[in-house]
């Protein structure tokens, strides 16, 4: 029989959700990590057993989990909860994220712009978003903030940083936003094994063609009112994009203003906001089945974070873009200021498309049906911050 | 105490915060043996020696230092700002009293 399995990261702790191909009837298991932020919780494709958990914490800072057995328990990787460790230096230090400014990676990187104009440290401060790899359980790629990319090949236990992105040229140019410079989307393109595209808040989108030894900036097309030049490489605050894996040359982006679209692995891109209220907001998603099927969630403005007249909607567009309708039948339909991040929506692959959001308010919000009928999972949560979906055909 | 060669070693108490205790499976104060002098790094180093779990938890990985929400205290003094080095009380270096680590009680 069918089932799901949804993951949440909240700011106090992860949470699994779990129901049977219908959807209706949902099991709650956590909190896990309680009392910490859990930034992202994504499920390995290659093994669903396997499931990566960024925890991090003001007090404490970052501590990668991980799952062998789905999610009932739980160990930081290479480190055994129970057992006494054998003397000698760590073999695992899955912690530790450690920029690399070495000579041998040919473009050693060591400040960026901050807010008054200088150049400023690159400062470790937490994984913003975790990618399991398509087809290999051990290997993983963590998005982090200072922005960076890093990957590991032993399951979590070691992460080494592909300093290229860093060091493609326009790093030093790079400047976090108010919410901070967090690498916070990482797509693996299932057809092309050594191309990677990446987000950051706010430098903008990138794209490798060789496995992340090289990057190129890829935001042609993208306007912003707060860059004057509108052939600015950088800059630009991406706040997500999606894929079908059916069509990986052809992105959505959910900008800082604006819904995108590239047809070509993002070297151009135009609008297709069209007739959404408005076309601010955070979190974008494709059908699983449906690869110009998308979905956002309107956002008032970038000054207040919540649903238009407090009226929490989805909308779906069936062409790609620009002809949107709102998706609103079980969602609250008044005094609604809840806000959806970036990584808070997934969709499931099971026949008739499930799409999943969590809110800032604690809900986290399921259609069985594509999107005609919303119903919540859970209502009280502590603040979502992310939303992922395993099916199991 | 015991002693290894000529190094006198000694069982010390830590205190650890809630989380930490969590991290590491622990209820109430941990016990470590900590080789002479029995100084705040020699404590730190045996705590994540013995917990690897807690590495990068006190002190940041890149640099070394305490984290910036937690405070260290021996014999009711607070020691967060002495040299890492530095002999900790007698009373805390003997283990008849706990070194404390406490998270910032504000915030969250």
């Amino acid at each position: 029989m069918s089932s799901v399995r949804v993951l949440v990261g909240t700011r106090k702790g992860a949470f699994v959700l779990s129901s049977d191909g219908k959807r209706k009837d949902w099991t709650v298991s956590g909190p896990f990590f309680a009392g910490w932020e859990i930034y992202h919780v994504k499920g390995s494709p290659a093994d669903p057993n396997r499931i990566y958990v960024s925890q991090t914490s003001g007090w404490f800072g970052q501590l990668i989990q991980r799952s062998d057995d789905g999610g009932k328990t739980w160990h930081q990787p290479g480190l055994p909860n129970e057992a006494i460790p054998p003397p000698g230096p760590p073999s695992a230090l899955p912690n530790r994220f450690e920029y690399d400014s070495s000579p041998e990676t040919g473009k050693p990187l060591m400040t960026h712009q901050w807010y008054d104009g200088t150049q400023h440290p690159w400062e470790f401060k937490r994984v913003w978003h975790v990618e399991p790899s398509l087809t290999d359980p051990d290997t993983v790629y963590a998005g982090v903030e200072d922005a960076a990319l890093f990957r590991s090949t032993d399951g979590g236990e070691n992460w080494h940083e592909l300093a290229g992105l860093r060091g493609h040229g326009t790093g030093p140019m790079w400047q976090p936003g108010a919410g901070g410079m967090g690498l916070h989307t990482i797509i693996l393109d299932p057809s092309n094994p050594n191309r990677i595209y990446i987000a950051i808040s706010a430098a903008g989108a990138f794209r490798t063609d060789d496995g992340g030894a090289t990057w190129k900036p890829i935001n042609k097309g993208l306007r912003s009112q707060f860059i004057p030049d509108p052939n600015a490489e950088i800059g630009h605050c991406v706040h997500h994009v999606a894929i079908h894996r059916l069509r990986p040359d052809v992105l959505f982006m959910q900008k800082h203003w604006d819904v995108m679209r590239s047809d070509n692995a993002g070297d151009h891109w135009h609008e297709v906001s069209g007739n959404l209220p408005t076309d601010f907001g955070f979190a974008i998603d494709v059908h699983a089945h449906e690869p110009e099927t998308i979905y956002v969630v309107p956002i008032k403005s970038d000054s207040e974070h919540f649903p238009l007249d407090g009226k929490l909607r989805v909308y779906r567009s069936r062409t790609g873009g620009n002809e949107w309708e709102p998706l609103a039948k079980g969602l609250p339909e008044r005094d609604c200021y809840v806000n959806v991040l970036r990584d808070a929506m997934a969709v499931d692959s099971l026949d008739k498309c499930g799409v999943y959001f969590g809110t800032t308010g604690g809900q986290v919000y399921a259609t069985a049906d594509a999107g005609d009928i919303w119903t919540p999972i859970v209502r009280d949560l502590p603040a979502v911050l992310s939303v992922e979906v395993q099916t199991f055909d | 105490m015991s002693s290894a060669g000529n190094v006198r070693a000694v069982t010390v108490q830590v205190a650890l915060p809630y989380h930490l205790r969590n991290l590491a499976h622990v209820e109430g104060d941990v016990l470590l043996e900590v080789r002479a002098p029995v100084t705040l790094r020699a404590v730190l180093d045996a705590l994540e020696a013995r917990y690897p779990m807690l590495r990068g938890t006190i002190r940041d990985y890149a640099t070394g230092q305490r984290r910036a929400f937690l405070r260290f205290f021996a014999s009711e003094t607070d020691w967060s700002h002495e040299s890492p080095d530095a002999e900790l009380p007698e009373a805390v270096a003997a283990g008849r009293e706990p070194l404390l680590i406490l998270g910032a009680i504000a915030g969250g």
